[in-house]
């Protein structure tokens, strides 16, 4: 028997075990968001690797052989892809979880279920893209005859970093734009700017020593450098204070948002 | 003390499903903001004078109205209980099934709910378009809490209840909205809670497809289960409840046996709310809905027989092409009779600027209640109500049923029979016959029929 308690002004211990019975959630709403993206369309998944292809070309003359940046001994194209695939990542699943509360909001004021799920499960959307792009990583690296280093292995532990980093913005996006629909402009913005920003046509090697702290207190600074290193190897140099600084962005960012979120939750049907 | 209170509790738990102590939710009016004036607003201000930026949230705060749209509601509702949830729009009903539902918070009181809760405060949440009726039924089940091996497991029956086999493998949005609801319906009636919230869904849909879930609803109350139902159908009410509540002003007015309280609701319905709607999609204003008798008198009181006109005023802003009106009279047993565009045909072709429209009955063949007016008006395209209304306007009939030539001792026992008395006749055995009429009372008959 399973008995719940209603009261004004208290929180609910039975949050978590809600989200765990709601788990499958996760899983169908980025099925259908998915599912949804390539209907009608006539290239379908092909877009996920049409997308980072243009912008690999694109990223590779202007920097590469417009601003005849330097590489390291790396094919430019790589090393762009390098940084490509978790910029491309990060800033299509932050703005897809920045908008998912708002998209959703006949599910919000019909039925109930814990909201993280919505935020949670268009960041997986966002994942299954990624995840298909790195297809085109392992053909690019064929081609060049480039064999990743050891250091491959410890790739996983960046993805996560990328995906604490989307959703920890994530949460507190959708959070806001619930009551400031002002993020739906903000978003696209921080987007286009965060690509020039974040070390995704170049290595972040070529900012000034003095600068390298304040450079990396973008954490996509610290996981694109992580990318790199794992995928070309010791050839792009380590800048270990960015790492570090980079894990302490993603714990607060996860916190706050989660934090922010759930002190907002509760009032979300009543003014979306 | 502690020892005793967890006792009580335990014994409690077993015989209510539904325990609601002193609910409250609160409004504030006034909170919205206007297009545009969200951060920017809220930044600008802050950053040119802090001061006078706190001074004027504060002068903002006291502006705002608290509006409580439930205040100090208590309920219990009993395991295998079926309770219907009456009153006006606005009386609170939804706000409590959102709270129950945990869709929102209340802002005071407690609430202890024992068993695994299902609400339906609409058919069909989260269809999504584009999506075939397979890939909607899953992705609709599990918003509605089921697990992929329950739907995987009801999926057939499900497809079998929505009638639309063929259908299954092609995408919503290619669906007439008669098949969307019956699908969406058919899952809804596949969950399996121990308790059942269902806000006015059955507003929606052809006849048969409300008899469908209204059998659906009856079967599920039959099978012991905890029924919560708001719906302005009285007479599913009474079909389906043993209790109901009315709620007036976020309180609850009266709760009690159904026959009683629908009654009650029929006999206090005033008139004192004029109605009036407008509909910006289709630049379509009511004015008001007036009833008048047979000399063009306002009036809120007939007689049996007499004639009953029902006056639409209007405003159309855009032309409204072939509008489709129907009115029907209600009372407390269900719909009397009506007068409907859709089956006469004899609709305008098309209504424009400001004017009038009314509906003549020439005989109403009433028993002695209150009734109510219900309006609907579709446009050109039949499946798309301008407007629906269940409640446009209120009348009494009054008189004394003898001089009708009604002789039963149990006159008062009328009420519960149905209220429209078409004339009739008896012919007994004997070879005597005896006739009943609501035409005229029996005076007036003679002094027609003379010259």
């Amino acid at each position: 028997m399973t008995e719940l308690v209603i009261e004004a002004g208290r929180t609910e211990r039975q949050y978590w075990r809600d989200l765990w019975r709601y788990r499958e959630l996760f899983y169908f709403l980025a099925w259908r968001d998915l599912l949804v993206r390539y209907k009608q369309t006539f290239v379908g998944v092909g877009w996920s690797l049409i997308r980072p292809l243009l912008t690999i070309l694109v990223l590779t003359l202007v920097f590469g052989k417009l601003g005849k940046m330097p590489s390291g001994g790396v094919p430019y194209p790589l090393l762009v892809l390098c940084g490509m695939l978790p910029w491309q990542f990060f800033s299509t699943a932050m703005s897809e979880s920045g908008n998912s509360l708002v998209s959703n909001s006949n599910l919000i004021s019909k039925v109930y279920f814990p909201r993280l799920v919505i935020t949670v499960s268009s960041v997986i959307t966002s994942f299954v893209d990624f995840l298909i792009s790195c297809a085109f990583l392992v053909v690019l690296m064929f081609w060049y005859r480039y064999a990743p280093p050891m250091a491959v292995l410890l790739i996983p532990f960046f993805v996560l970093l990328a995906f604490g980093a989307s959703l920890g913005i994530g949460l507190w996006i959708a959070a806001l734009m619930v009551e400031y629909r002002d993020f739906k402009f903000i978003v696209p913005f921080v987007v286009q700017f965060g690509l020039y920003i974040s070390p995704v046509g170049f290595q972040s090697s070529i900012v000034p020593q003095r600068f390298r702290l304040l450079y990396a207190l973008n954490p996509m600074v610290g996981i694109i450098d992580g990318f790199r290193w794992c995928l070309l190897g010791p050839r792009s140099r380590v800048y270990w204070p960015g790492f570090m600084i980079a894990i302490i962005d993603v714990v607060v960012l996860v916190a706050s948002g989660l934090w922010y979120f759930r002190k907002t939750e509760r009032t979300f049907a009543d003014i979306i | 003390m502690n020892y005793q209170a967890q006792t009580d509790l335990t014994n409690a738990a077993t015989d209510f499903a539904i325990s609601i102590e002193k609910l409250g939710k609160m409004y504030t009016i006034g909170h919205q903001r206007a297009k545009g004036d969200g951060l920017r607003h809220t930044f600008e201000s802050a950053l040119r004078s802090p001061i006078g930026w706190l001074r004027a949230r504060r002068e903002k705060r006291l502006r705002e109205v608290d509006f409580w749209a439930l205040r100090d509601v208590s309920l219990e509702i009993k395991k295998g209980e079926v309770v219907g949830i009456i009153g006006r729009n606005g009386a609170g009903k939804s706000t409590l099934l959102k709270i129950l539902s945990r869709i929102t918070t209340p802002t005071e009181g407690r609430i202890q709910i024992n068993g695994r809760v299902a609400s339906l405060l609409e058919v069909g949440t989260g269809f999504h378009q584009e999506l075939t009726g397979r890939e909607n039924i899953f992705l609709n089940g599990a918003i509605m809490g089921m697990t992929r091996a329950e739907i995987v497991h009801k999926f057939d029956e499900i497809v079998e209840f929505s009638e639309i086999e063929e259908f299954i493998d092609t995408p919503v949005k290619r669906y007439s909205s008669g098949m969307y609801v019956r699908l969406a319906f058919a899952v809804a009636a596949h969950l399996e809670p121990e308790i059942l919230i269902v806000d006015e869904v059955l507003a929606v849909g052809d006849s048969a497809f409300q008899k469908k879930c209204l059998g659906k609803m009856g079967d599920f109350a039959q099978s012991g289960k905890t029924v919560l139902f708001v719906s302005h159908n009285m007479e599913a009410i009474r079909t389906l409840c043993q209790r109901t509540v009315w709620m007036k002003n976020g309180h609850v007015h009266k709760d009690g046996n159904a026959h009683d309280i629908i009654e009650d609701y029929f006999n206090t319905v005033s008139n004192d709310a004029t109605f009036s709607f407008a509909s910006s999609t289709y630049g379509l204003t009511i004015e008001k809905v007036v009833l008048k008798n047979g000399l063009g008198e306002e009036c809120g009181q007939f007689y049996p027989g007499q004639e009953l006109v029902v006056e639409i005023s209007y405003d159309a802003r855009k032309r409204v092409v072939r509008p489709v009106i129907a009115l029907g009279v209600v009372g407390m047993n269900g719909t009397c009779f009506t007068s409907n565009m859709l089956l006469d045909g004899f609709g305008p072709a098309f209504i424009e600027g400001v004017g009038k429209i009314a509906c003549s009955f020439k005989s109403i063949p009433l028993l002695p209640q209150n009734y109510t007016v219900k309006m609907s008006i579709r446009s050109e395209n039949v499946e798309d109500f301008v407007i629906n209304f269940q409640e446009v306007a209120c009348f009494s009939v009054a008189g004394d049923l003898a001089e009708y030539g009604y002789k039963g001792e149990y006159l008062a026992w009328a009420p519960r029979s149905t209220s429209v008395v078409v004339p009739y006749e008896w012919l007994l055995p004997d070879g005597t016959k005896a006739a009943v009429s609501l035409d005229l009372p029996v005076h007036e008959r003679e002094t027609v029929l003379l010259p």
